[in-house]
């Protein structure tokens, strides 16, 4: 345990040297994407084939290292989630893509031992191999700050933290800075809310400095809860050390002693990551009472969420934390006032808080100078949907919608045509081919009627119908509806069921205003922004996409054909062969015909149930 | 069927997260893994333990989505249906789950309380979509086929 700030520092010397150290090295992605799709059996094959040829090889950072052996390490999440498991050749930079067991042998003989780059397993597009990770076109656009040691350290090791300058933010805080100066230098930098208010950050803490009641509390929000979105997943788990550095900091600057991290239950592995992350800071001693020496405690808890999308306001999610029916209040007084146990509490997201160390350590103008004036920095985006290219990705606030989908997402997948994006989850809203030159940052996507919101981008194709994502999303907010206040339980449960009217095909005249007016009137009314978002996806698809609402009331057709209530089910004359089997299933009776004759169903009795379509053995009866 | 309840679990549990109001939610996670389930035993002697009202705790039990007042199948799969996995046709693997072990909306859990298939509005594997979660693993890139022969493979092996 460090004593004071010269242990700590000559430690992380120590951890710096062994890294420099390192010369061969093969990084396996272990991020959710690549592990669900076998890196685990990549990267015990690789350790055992090395057994059995007996190459020196290390699987930790190893104080006194020789470079004659190769080190092997599971990193985080390198964002290409899409073509994994992936794994990095260092000291190249080389990239190789889905490696399966089988290719182990050939990394290992030929290039970890002669250096040769194996071209198949590189990326390529258009007939150009790109061997180099920096040169792939899906990473070249990319800005990494917040995500930046993801895909490249242990998350399990604090050393190796400390060796990329971990910490040095917060001894900096500690040491060197008044509470002023890191508020000043917070609101300086510009840095805004990323769970998607926006809210200013050092005004945030500024407003918490203040406050003269004591004790006082920093909470993270890990209550990801958007579908689509998993940004801070990987935060938490690939890099949980820079979001205790910034929740530490925040304490440093507001006064705060105890700090409260909220994840969201699905995602059990942020949780053990993050329980070994503090009890790691813990035995060094930079967590604890009287840090370094210094008179500043600070002590650090989990809470583990139970399955509530609402738990990501910030009323409700302290109350979970109190271990209450998480439900939001009126506000005001607000959390900075009156926050977890009624005391001033910081509550930021865990993007919010990666970016904090930088910001300290490199200072409010560099953060600045990355991304527009009023909203500087950079932002992680989950980009997922019908894209070629799925998965995590980082780049400066500002960046365009068609550079992010088509040059690092390159465009959509299996040939479709490009349709519309939801951003911002279920809060969220939609847009379209017009958008596409439209700068991602919080000002711009809100006089389009989107949010950024947390970061979740779904790229939908011509197959999507959009008012089937706009009944998707509404079943899920009316699911997750506190029930508090009237507006959003009944409001929700109301536009649901219209919705789910529309797409069965028995969509009335005036529906469309009726959604129209029982939106505007439940974002109006709600309590919280759950509510007043709810309608979000509802509207803007009604404004952008009005004429398949009218093809489904009017036409009952669906256009984009996905709809199963509003196809027809026909049988194929040439293919019938008249065995009768249709005839016997169907439960409404509404398939007739002669034996060893085509077959007919008559659309009028149709309930559309399928069970026809399965049990032809001829695959004579076709939905269209 | 009476079940006789292990109520050690609880004190255990009281003992690591402290009898008071804030560890409840904590508390009752560990009931949940342990019984699968939240027997209504455990709320009066929870009450009693901690201070405070059956019915908040019931209020509590009920309010969150992973607790569950009814029994689980021992096998638990979750049909992600997050936005990314919805548009990449999750439902279709929802309706062979379904029809595959017998399950409707209504009915979760299998009468041999060996598999409960649900849905979950994201795992968070947008990338792998559409995934299937079954207790704490992830399967990626599913289809209807995949998926059924999946659960036929879990009940030859058990």
């Amino acid at each position: 345990m460090f004593k004071n700030v010269e242990e700590l520092r000559s430690y992380r010397l120590e951890c710096k040297k062994a890294l420099a150290n390192e010369n061969k090295k093969i990084v396996i992605c272990g991020g959710a994407g690549c592990v669900s799709k076998g890196a685990n059996k990549v990267y015990d094959k690789l350790i055992a084939l090395m057994q059995e040829k007996g190459v020196k090889y290390t699987v930790k950072l190893e104080k006194c290292s020789d470079d004659e052996r190769i080190r092997v390490t599971k990193s985080g999440c390198h964002g290409f989630c899409e073509v994994g498991p992936l794994v990095r050749i260092e000291p190249q930079g080389w990239l190789y893509i889905k490696v399966t067991e089988a290719d182990c042998e050939e990394i290992i003989d030929k290039t970890m031992a002669k250096g040769e780059c194996i071209d198949r397993l590189c990326y390529s597009e258009n007939g150009v191999v790109y061997k180099e990770k920096k040169e792939v076109p899906f990473y070249k656009k990319q800005t990494r700050v917040s995500l930046d040691n993801c895909d490249k350290i242990d998350a399990t090791s604090i050393e190796e933290y400390l060796a990329r300058d971990g910490y040095t933010a917060f001894e900096k805080a500690l040491t060197e800075l008044t509470s002023e100066q890191i508020v000043n230098e917070i609101t300086e930098s510009g840095l805004r809310g990323r769970g998607g208010g926006g809210f200013p950050t050092g005004r945030k803490w500024g407003q918490v400095a203040r406050q003269k009641n004591f004790p006082k509390y920093v909470v993270c929000n890990g209550d990801e809860g958007d579908p689509g979105a998993f940004m801070d997943r990987s935060v938490m788990e690939d890099d949980p050390h820079r979001m205790l550095e910034g929740m530490m900091i925040a304490g440093v600057a507001t006064g705060a002693n105890f700090g409260y991290i909220y994840v969201r239950a699905e995602y059990p592995l942020a949780v053990a990551r993050l329980k070994n992350a503090i009890a790691k800071a813990e035995e060094l001693g930079l967590l604890g009472d009287n840090i370094l020496g210094t008179n500043f405690s600070f002590h650090m808890h989990i809470s583990r969420g139970a399955g509530a999308f609402v738990c990501g306001e910030g009323s409700a999610l302290t109350a979970s934390i109190e271990g209450k029916r998480g439900m939001p209040r009126v506000k005001p007084p607000r959390t900075v006032e009156h926050g977890l146990f009624d005391k001033p509490t910081v509550l930021n997201n865990v993007e919010t808080f990666a970016n904090v160390a930088d910001i300290i350590n490199k200072g409010a103008a560099w953060y600045k100078s990355i991304g527009p004036e009023k909203s500087p920095g950079t932002k992680t985006f989950a980009l997922t949907g019908n894209i070629k290219n799925a998965g995590l990705i980082e780049v400066p606030m500002g960046t365009t919608l068609r550079e992010v989908i088509f040059d690092i997402g390159g465009g959509m997948r299996d040939g479709g045509k490009f349709k519309a994006v939801q951003i911002g989850g279920p809060s969220g809203g939609c847009l379209t081919e017009e958008h596409l030159d439209l700068p991602l940052d919080f000002d711009s996507l809100k006089k389009a009627g989107a949010i950024i919101g947390s970061g979740g981008l779904v790229v939908m194709d011509e197959k999507t119908c959009m008012v089937e994502v706009a009944r998707f999303f509404m079943n899920f907010t009316q699911n997750e509806s506190c029930g508090k206040c009237v507006p959003c339980r009944e409001g929700t449960r109301r536009m649901l069921e219209i919705l789910e009217r529309i797409v069965a095909g028995e969509g009335r005249d005036g529906d469309i205003e009726l959604l129209q007016e029982l939106g505007e009137m439940i974002s109006d009314m709600a309590l919280c922004g759950l509510g007043k978002t709810a309608a979000g996806p509802v509207l803007s698809t009604i404004k952008y996409f009005r004429n398949e609402y009218e093809a489904h009331i009017y036409d009952k057709k669906c256009p984009a054909g996905e709809c199963q209530k509003l196809k027809s089910i026909v049988i194929d004359p040439e293919l019938c062969k008249g065995c009768s089997k249709c005839s016997r299933i169907c439960p409404v009776g509404a398939i007739s015909g002669k034996i060893k004759e085509p077959f007919v169903i008559d659309q009028s009795k149709c309930i559309k149930c399928g069970s026809c379509v399965d049990s032809c053995a001829f695959k004579a009866i076709k939905e269209i | 069927m009476e079940q006789k309840i292990d109520f050690s679990v609880l004190d255990k549990a009281i003992a690591e997260f402290g009898n008071e109001e804030k560890s409840l939610i904590a508390i009752l996670q560990r009931a949940q893994e342990t019984y699968r389930y939240l027997p209504r035993e455990i709320f009066p002697y929870l009450a009693e333990k901690l201070s405070i009202p059956e019915a908040r705790i019931y209020g509590v039990a009920t309010f969150y989505e992973n607790f569950s007042l009814e029994a689980k199948g021992k096998f638990v799969v979750k049909v992600c249906d997050g936005t990314a996995c919805h548009v990449r046709k999750s439902i279709p693997i929802l309706e062979a789950l379904r029809k595959e072990l017998g399950l409707s909306e209504q009915k979760k859990t299998t009468d041999d309380l060996m598999f409960t298939v649900e849905t979950v509005s994201c795992l968070g594997a947008c990338s792998s979509a559409p995934a299937v979660m079954v207790n704490d693993e992830i399967y990626p890139t599913m289809t209807p086929d995949t998926a059924v022969a999946l659960i036929r493979q879990l009940k030859e092996n058990n």
